[in-house]
This record gives C-alpha cells, sequence and structure tokens, in this order.
C-alpha cells in the first residue's frame, strides 16, 4: 500500500519542525511567533503518525489525538493572553514588551 | 506505485512551501492562511499513511476551528503590516545559516532513526479503524481522556475571563 | 490508453466527478428558479415567466448576466484574500458533494467494477463531510475581511461566528445516527434503515433503533443556521447590513457566493436524507415489486402534463421549449419502464425525490418566516439548541444500552 518509505515522513517533519523553530525565534509579531508553535506541534504530529505506521501500533494516533486537543486550548488561552497584551501595550510586537527586561 | 508518489511529493512540497510562506510573509493574515495549507496538506499525509480518522480530526479541529481562532483574532488586532526594522548584522549573517544547519542536523537525525528501516509496508492492514482507535481511547487511555476533558475547561473558561471587557 | 487501463479506479473517478459536477451546477442553477418560483406563488405573484416557458431559461439568463456584469473592485488594500474568497468558499462546497452516495453500492460501473453512484466511499464519510463543511467558515470570514468596508466585516464577523456556534450542535444532533448505525459510513448508515420508510432513522421502529426526531429537528435546524438561510440570514439581509459579506463583490465572484450557498443547501440536504430518511431507499417495503416502474411513470405522466401545457401556450417560442421538455419527459419516461433500466434507476430516483422535499422545505421557510435578531440567534444556538442536542445524544445513547428498551 503504502510504499512510501517512512524515513520520508520523518524527514519532512524534522524540516517543518526546524523551519517553525526559525519562524520562532526570528518573527517579532506575537500572533506569527504563535502561529510557529502550531507548526511545531504540527511537524511532531506528523512524526507520531509516521512512527505508529511503522510499528504497526495505535498508541502514537491517540497521542495526536491529544496533542492536537492540547494545541486547541493553548491556542485558546493563549490568544485571549495575546488580546489583553494587545490592549495594553498598543502594539503586536514582541520588542515592545519588554518591561520585565533587566 | 507511482500515485502515492506523485501525491507524497506534492503534499510535501505544499507543506514545505507553506512553511516558508509562513515566516517570509508581511502580514499575519498571510501566514495565517499559509498555515492553513500546511494543515490540510498534512491532513492529506495523514490519508496516505493509513490514518484516516486523524487526517479528519485535523481538518475538524486544528484547521476548522484553531485556526479560526487565529484568523478572528488576526482581523480583531488589526494592527497593519509587522514593522520591518532591519536585521542586526549578526541576525542575518549568522542566524539564517544556523537556522539551516538546525534544519538539516536534525533531518538526518530523524533519516536514521530507528523505525526508517522498518517500512511499515501495510500487509497487515494497520488496525487503524475508528473502532479500533477509540477502543484503545477509551480503554487503556482513559484517564489522559478524561484529564484533557477537563483541560479544556478550565482553557475554556480562562479565555472567557480574560477576553472580556473590564466592566 | 495504458494508462487508463492500469489506473482504472483514478480515471473512472475524474469521470464520475466531472460529470457530478455538470450534474450539481445545472441543479444549482434550477434551484435558484425554483426558489424564486416557489416564494413568488407564497406571495401571490407569478414569478419569472418571460424568459423561457414558465421562466425555466431564467437561470441561463442570469448566469450571462453574471459573466457580462462589470466587475467592480473596490479599494481593497488585499488583493490575494480577496480574490480567494470566493473561489475557496465555491470549491469547498462542491467538494462536499463528492462524498455523498446517490444509490446503491451494488450498481457498478460495467468497464471499471467500481461503484456507479457516488465518486468515492470511505469509511468515514460522514466525518469528512462535516470536516469539509468546516472549512467553509473561511470563505466568509475572509470575505468579510478583505472588503475594506464596515458593513461587509460586521457581516463577515456575525456570520462566521453563527456558522462556527451551530457547527458543535450540527455534530452533536447527528451523533445519534452514528451510534444507532455503530458506524460512519455512508452506506452503512442507509443498509441499517432498510425495509419499509417506518424503518428510516427518523421514525426508527426497526430492530436496535431509537427514533431520531429530535435529532433530525435539532440538525435541520443548525443546518439552516449553517448555510445562513432565513430565519437565520441576519448577516445578509438587505435590511439589516446592505448585504453582508458579500457586497463588496459583483459579477463572477458574488456569482460563486451565491452557488456556493445553494450548493451547501443541497449537501445539507443529502445528509439529511442519508442519516434521517433512509438515503436511497425507497419508503414502501420491498416486497412491492412493482414500485420499480415508479419512477418511469412518474416521468410518463409529467411528460403529458408538459404535453398539455404545450398545447395552452400561447407564445411560439415557449411553445417550441415546452414541446422539447415533452419529448425529453416521454422518452425518459419511457426509458425508465423497461424493467433494466428501472431496476438501476431506483436508487437515484428516491434519493433526488426525498432531497427535492427537503429543499422545497427550505424554501418554503424562506418564504413564510421572519428572521432572528443576531443575539436571539446566537443564544439560541448556545442555550436551547446545543443542549437539546447533547440530551439527545445522551438518551439514544441510554436506551441502545439498555436492552429491554429497544424495540424489538
Amino acid at each position: 500500500m503504502s510504499v512510501i518509505p517512512v524515513s520520508w515522513y520523518l524527514v519532512l517533519s524534522a524540516i517543518l519542525f526546524g523551519l517553525g523553530v526559525v519562524a520562532f525565534v526570528f518573527k517579532r509579531n506575537v500572533i506569527t511567533i504563535f502561529m510557529s508553535i502550531e507548526l511545531m506541534l504540527n511537524a511532531v504530529n506528523l512524526a507520531f503518525v509516521a512512527f505508529a505506521r511503522a510499528h504497526n501500533q495505535l498508541d502514537g494516533l491517540v497521542f495526536v489525538f491529544f496533542v492536537i486537543v492540547v494545541a486547541a486550548a493553548e491556542a485558546a488561552v493563549g490568544l485571549a493572553i495575546v488580546i489583553m497584551l494587545a490592549q495594553h501595550r498598543e502594539s503586536l510586537s514582541v520588542e515592545r514588551v519588554n518591561l520585565l527586561k533587566f | 506505485m507511482i500515485l502515492p508518489l506523485i501525491i507524497f511529493s506534492l503534499c510535501a512540497l505544499l507543506t514545505v512551501g507553506g512553511a516558508v510562506a509562513l515566516i517570509l510573509s508581511r502580514e499575519p493574515i498571510h501566514s495565517a492562511l499559509a498555515l492553513i495549507l500546511v494543515m490540510v496538506s498534512l491532513a492529506v499525509l495523514y490519508l496516505l499513511l493509513g490514518a484516516p480518522f486523524v487526517a479528519a480530526v485535523q481538518i475538524i479541529v486544528y484547521a476548522g476551528a484553531v485556526m479560526v481562532l487565529f484568523v478572528f483574532v488576526i482581523m480583531l488586532l488589526n494592527m497593519g503590516v509587522e514593522e520591518q526594522t532591519d536585521f542586526s548584522k549578526i541576525a542575518k549573517f549568522v542566524g539564517v545559516p544556523l537556522g539551516l544547519v538546525l534544519i538539516v542536523w536534525i533531518a538526518h537525525w530523524m533519516f536514521h532513526a530507528q523505525a526508517g528501516s522498518a517500512m511499515g509496508t501495510g500487509a497487515t492492514m494497520v488496525p487503524s479503524s475508528t473502532r479500533e482507535l477509540s477502543t484503545q481511547l477509551f480503554r487503556q487511555y482513559l484517564f489522559p481522556f478524561e484529564a484533557t476533558s477537563i483541560l479544556i475547561l478550565i482553557a475554556l473558561l480562562g479565555a472567557l475571563v480574560m477576553a472580556r471587557k473590564e466592566e | 490508453m495504458g494508462f487508463i487501463s492500469q489506473h482504472p479506479v483514478l480515471v473512472a473517478s475524474i469521470v464520475k466527478a466531472a460529470v457530478l459536477l455538470f450534474i450539481v451546477m445545472t441543479a444549482l442553477a434550477y434551484l435558484t428558479w425554483a426558489e424564486r418560483k416557489i416564494i413568488a406563488h407564497i406571495q401571490s405573484r407569478w414569478g419569472p415567466y418571460f424568459v423561457g416557458a414558465h421562466g425555466l431559461l431564467q437561470p441561463l439568463a442570469d448566469g450571462l448576466k453574471f459573466l457580462f456584469k462589470e466587475d467592480i473592485t473596490p479599494p481593497v488594500t488585499d488583493r490575494l484574500v480577496y480574490t480567494l474568497a470566493p473561489f475557496l468558499a465555491l470549491s469547498l462546497s462542491l467538494t462536499a458533494i463528492a462524498l455523498i452516495p446517490f444509490g446503491p453500492p451494488s450498481v457498478l460501473l460495467p468497464l471499471v467494477g467500481q461503484q456507479a453512484w457516488s465518486v468515492t466511499d470511505l469509511n468515514i464519510g460522514l466525518l469528512l463531510v462535516f470536516a469539509i463543511t468546516s472549512m467553509g467558515v473561511y470563505g466568509v470570514a475572509l470575505a468579510g475581511w478583505s472588503s475594506n468596508s464596515k458593513y461587509p466585516l460586521m457581516g463577515g464577523l456575525r456570520s462566521s461566528a453563527q456558522m462556527i456556534s451551530y457547527e458543535v450542535s450540527l455534530t452533536m444532533s447527528v451523533v445519534g445516527v452514528v451510534l444507532v448505525a455503530g458506524t460512519l459510513s455512508f452506506n452503512e448508515i442507509i443498509q441499517r434503515q432498510s425495509g419499509a420508510f417506518w424503518h428510516w432513522n427518523i421514525f426508527g421502529l426497526q430492530h436496535g433503533a431509537v427514533p431520531q426526531i429530535i435529532g433530525f429537528l435539532c440538525y435541520f435546524t443548525a443546518a439552516i443556521a449553517e448555510t445562513n438561510r432565513v430565519p437565520f440570514d441576519l448577516p445578509e439581509a438587505e435590511t439589516e447590513l446592505v448585504a453582508g459579506f458579500h457586497t463588496e463583490y459583483s459579477s463572477f465572484k458574488f456569482a460563486m457566493f451565491f452557488m456556493a450557498e445553494y450548493a451547501n443547501m443541497i449537501t445539507v440536504s443529502c445528509l439529511a436524507t442519508i442519516l434521517f430518511f433512509g438515503g436511497w431507499l425507497s419508503p414502501f417495503p420491498s416486497s412491492w415489486t412493482w414500485q420499480i416502474f415508479l419512477p418511469g411513470a412518474g416521468l410518463v405522466l409529467l411528460g403529458i402534463y408538459c404535453a398539455y401545457d404545450t398545447l395552452t401556450e400561447m407564445r411560439g417560442i415557449a411553445r417550441l421549449q415546452l414541446a422539447v421538455v415533452t419529448l425529453l419527459a416521454l422518452g425518459g419516461g419511457l426509458l425508465c419502464l423497461i424493467p433494466a433500466v428501472a431496476g438501476v434507476i431506483q436508487g437515484p430516483f428516491w434519493f433526488t425525490t426525498k432531497v427535492l422535499l427537503i429543499l422545497f422545505f427550505y424554501i418554503w421557510m424562506r418564504g413564510t418566516l421572519p428572521r432572528f435578531r443576531y443575539d436571539q440567534l446566537m443564544s439560541f444556538g448556545w442555550k436551547l439548541l446545543l443542549p437539546v442536542s447533547l440530551a439527545n445524544l445522551v438518551v439514544t445513547a441510554f436506551v441502545m444500552i439498555w436492552p429491554w428498551l429497544r424495540h424489538g
């Protein structure tokens, strides 16, 4: 059925994760940083599903389920924080959120 | 034989392209659209990997609800184009190559991961039917299931309290 | 040629998708005609009657108008998103129809050995249809936002908030059916309802099934809110918000939104027939063998009525059109009376009839009911419809578990 080696999916997952890290480090808009976190979570999900296929087990898929759920909860709370941040600091750039910087 | 290869290549291209578009976009709404594209392509990849239920859940929850939340918040806080102050020289000349090194490094080690050699031919059609998955979920993983339900409830209450206007 | 013989499933799917696309676009066009005629008759007027016989060529005229109208683009800040939104809405609406089975899987295409009446057949078909319809929120939200104007923005945000709220009730009200059938596959759900009309899920009088009347009412209400129709169409009503999220769109892009709305209606009606009304099953018990002549008989009767209409029609060109329709109806009717064809055409005939009845009900409601205010709409969705759907789910699950409460 699937003649594509599982390692290809793993490499794709690694590339996505790396791109997520790069986006996280380089971007300055809070919401975009959040989206790069979601990208990293998606890359990890792909790795989980690929491993589940490789070992013919279902545990990987169950874990993907939980990752998706927790990511949804985190996105909700995180975006609420972002909204409050935008209202108080009048800007969405992380460079402006520097009151705790010494 | 050739069809899974075409679909995989197309989806891999869309995924990586979407991720690069996320990095290179000036406006947050374009980054959000790129991320939605990434998620939908990943759902197709899950279908290729023989996990249709996970693909459907990914589209319904991730691409259809979480990203809608992102898009709403971006529309609500329409603060325009990201400030484009110039990178410091260090960031540009050292940061980008370091990022590429990171990507290649992780990719190399994932390629040589243990499972990579287990081809997973799918001759034994992996029991990823919805029934089996739900049996696992409600028997072996019952406690995490209930814990995440409470987690969602807490997140809902927290978001509600925080996003309300101060009366 | 080698490609076709090596990939028969792929080629057959592509051909089926093309045929289905053509049929759905025609059905969309004539759905607009039916809506205008039915609402006109509800309001004691004629509706379109001039363009063809009984206004039957009106959709063609409308299509031409949309093609040739000037495409006014307001000064939007984001051309990509502005152009993307209607394409996204239309393509998602049309994709969902690919998953729907129009007839039994036992009818196979002769050369390929694949089922004739659905483009795809998946184990989790129901979940994927919900996945595709849940992505439809983006078309509305992006259209409203990228139009750079306050009415579309308000309309778009309200409309998308309404859609995501009622999506939850929509999926919850269907879980009762999934519990009864024990599977997410459309063909299996329909097979469990076989028998006569009292075995359909809405009546649920077969062994091991629970009546899903409340489920159907919740589903239908949520579906009307999902598709932004009266009485839930405040975000796009003319007197309230100019035209809501598609105010700034003209000609072809507006036509795409228009078609997307009607395609959503068709998808939702198809789902309702499959889940609650037995899909392509006939309402009569299968032991009544004369029923396979019903489609043919119905078409012949339609042909006779059209013949009468031809003779009483006054205008020459309309008479010609009606003569063509009569010939088509009579020809089709006689073709369907051949037993070989009649056996094959049963499934789609009953499916189409039920979908048309539900669409008639949709249009009837548009002509009759006033619309909800937005806050009433949102509180109705969250405070009444969602608890009722959940209660339906709990009661169904309860009855399924306790053996002596089930029928039979």
